[in-house]
């Protein structure tokens, strides 16, 4: 399982990143490889507000739908509009071009409380059992 | 099976070729208005020989339950009796209109009445409504019966639906159409609903429950009453998903088990066609209280007489005329033809076949929750590296058989889930399981043969992703 060591996770296999005042956001690796070719990613209107653990979108493959939670509180200022035509970037390269929203956090708090890629692995093994 | 690619109707189109004749015009002919006409209208000309012999040979293509084993999980695609066919076509059906005064359909709402009192007395519900057309449809009914109830006494405030994560995947689509929000229940480590995460989500704006058992990992909730009394105790109500009643006929009645409302599957549990030879059909049982919200109309029975009646606080009509007749018509012959101690063999026998398969395989194909099961079973593809479950699934068509439910339910990885029923011999079900350990020896020895399965049919390996991202809608492309 590949991990980007800048990002902070969610056990429901979101990642986040700090970019300046943003918060970029994607699936994990993992969590791309689970649901293997992905084939279509809903995404939020930029301006939405959304608590952490509210739903942002749904990411779709020929095996599964489901539903991205955000990680952190906040406003969406930017979506990855390629994944509407290209969604097998979310495959590619989940934790760049594969990214899904840029948000401004309206609890920066909430970052401390995410969990990091050795705890996630963790987590990981735990739900594999 | 006929292996040759069929050509499209337009693809074997010949000019004035022709299937049928019409007689001569008796009347004046009367023109279309200027503007309304088209020369070309692009529809195939066949002779009657090509297109007989077009739709014969689809037809050869046809995989059905009366050809080959079937053994898709939650689907419970048991052999239908063909006497079931009969009773259906037989005239005083048939020539019936909905339409007709009440006095004209007697016999009619005769068979009505008596599948909801065989409903009631298998599944120990006080109400039976027939009216839903499919199982989600009696999720929707059933959901809608819950918020009366809740409503009707003031209780407004609940908006949850509990659904455990074993659930089937129409549960949270039914809560949401309702208007209420889903919660999901995690589940422990044997596979029953987490009890302590139930308590901890039970509360005041709970709506209820929607619990299927046995789950769709075909594992008995053990915890049951607990789980029952857990979201009666906050106020909230508990639906049965009867999805899986065919493991539980004539053994558990879910009414007894505290359910306050369940639906039926006609076309899993009592033989009537499905998986396009439908249509469906999804009654809906409820317990005493919540009899004054069932669906119009209800048949009763005064004296000699059926009559059909609104329920006082009725939620209103879910489904044109009296639902989908034909297939209680076959219901309710499979109920009179098996009695009760038939039907209670029929889930003996569901239970012991899915034991039987389970224990045949599980070395290979690892079970992640190692109990005995009900009537059916999900097991994982993970078997050999590089290899998923789409690989195994495809390569079991080269041995004649149906793939399996696969990828569902969500919480086991490279999921197969396997539901032979009861109405598989012991040769079918060995025949199948011989395939599936070939397979995981093939898997070994020449994962190729997986990975470009499958090779007998007239169209191999299809390209889902392909097909999702640029879906091709038309013939032309």
């Amino acid at each position: 399982m590949k991990l980007d060591a800048n990002a902070k996770y969610r056990d429901t296999h979101e990642w986040a990143r700090k970019e300046g005042d943003l918060i970029v956001c994607g699936i994990t690796d993992h969590a791309q490889e689970s649901l293997s070719d992905v084939v279509y990613v809903e995404l939020p209107e930029v301006g939405d507000t959304l608590d952490q653990g509210e739903t942002f979108g749904v990411v779709e493959s020929v095996k599964a739908a489901s539903d991205l939670y955000m990680p952190m509180s906040g406003e969406i200022v930017e979506v990855n509009e390629r994944l509407e035509d290209e969604p097998e970037l979310v495959n590619s390269d989940p934790y760049g071009e594969g990214w899904m929203i840029k948000f401004k956090p309206t609890n920066p708090d909430e970052w401390d409380g995410l969990l990091t890629g050795e705890e996630y692995e963790k987590a990981v093994a735990e739900e594999e059992g | 099976m006929w292996l040759a690619e069929e050509p499209l109707l337009f693809e074997m189109s010949s000019p004035g070729r022709k299937a049928f004749s019409l007689p001569d015009l008796d009347v004046p002919e009367s023109p279309l208005p200027e503007g309304m006409t088209r020369e070309e209208v692009n529809l195939p000309e066949i002779s009657e020989l090509e297109l007989v012999r077009h739709y014969v040979r689809l037809s050869q293509k046809n995989y059905s339950v009366d050809t080959h084993f079937y053994p898709l999980g939650s689907c419970t695609m048991k052999y239908n009796p063909k006497v079931n066919e009969v009773t259906a076509g037989m005239e005083g059906f048939t020539r019936t209109h909905p339409l007709q005064p009440e006095w004209m359909a007697q016999g009619n709402l005769a068979l009505m009445y008596r599948l909801q009192e065989a409903l009631k007395e298998i599944s120990g519900f006080a109400g039976v409504t027939l009216q839903p057309a499919a199982g989600a449809h009696g999720e929707f009914t059933g959901v809608l019966i819950m918020r009366a109830y809740h409503v009707d006494r003031g209780d407004t405030q609940r908006k949850k639906v509990l659904i455990p994560n074993s659930a089937h995947g129409t549960n949270p689509a039914s809560v949401a159409m309702s208007g209420f929000e889903a919660v999901e229940i995690p589940s422990d480590a044997r596979g029953n609903v987490d009890l302590d995460a139930l308590k901890a989500a039970c509360d005041e704006t709970v709506v209820g429950l929607m619990i299927t058992n046995p789950n769709t990992l075909g594992l008995f909730e053990e915890h049951i009453k607990e789980v029952v009394d857990t979201v009666h105790a906050c106020g909230g109500l508990v639906y049965g998903d009867g999805a899986n009643l065919n493991a539980l006929l004539g053994v558990a009645r879910p009414g007894d088990l505290g359910f306050d409302v369940m639906h039926f599957n006609l076309h899993k549990t009592f033989s009537t066609p499905h998986g396009g030879g439908g249509p469906g059909s999804g009654p809906v049982g409820v317990a005493e209280h919540l009899l004054p919200y069932l669906p119009f109309p209800q048949v009763v029975k005064e004296g000699d007489t059926y009559k059909l009646v609104t329920p006082e606080k009725s939620i209103g009509r879910m489904k044109a005329f009296h639902g989908n007749f034909g297939m209680m018509v076959r219901a309710l012959t499979y109920i009179l033809l098996h009695g009760e101690e038939d039907l209670r063999q029929v889930a003996i026998n569901a239970v012991l076949n899915a034991n039987y398969l389970k224990a045949r395989i599980e070395k290979v194909y690892p079970v992640k929750y190692p109990r005995t099961c009900m009537h059916e079973f999900v097991a994982s593809g993970n078997i050999a590296d590089g290899i998923h479950t789409m690989d195994i699934a495809k390569r079991l068509i080269d041995y004649g058989f149906h793939p399996p439910t696969v990828y569902f339910p969500l919480i086991v990885p490279e999921a197969i889930m396997i539901e032979p029923t009861e109405t598989e011999s012991k040769e079918t079900l060995d025949a199948f399981a011989d395939a599936l350990l070939k397979i995981a020896e093939e898997a070994r020895t020449n994962p190729d043969l997986l990975h470009t399965a499958p090779h007998t049919t007239p169209v191999r390996r299809l390209d889902e992703v392909g097909a999702a991202r640029k879906p091709v809608l038309c013939y032309r492309g």
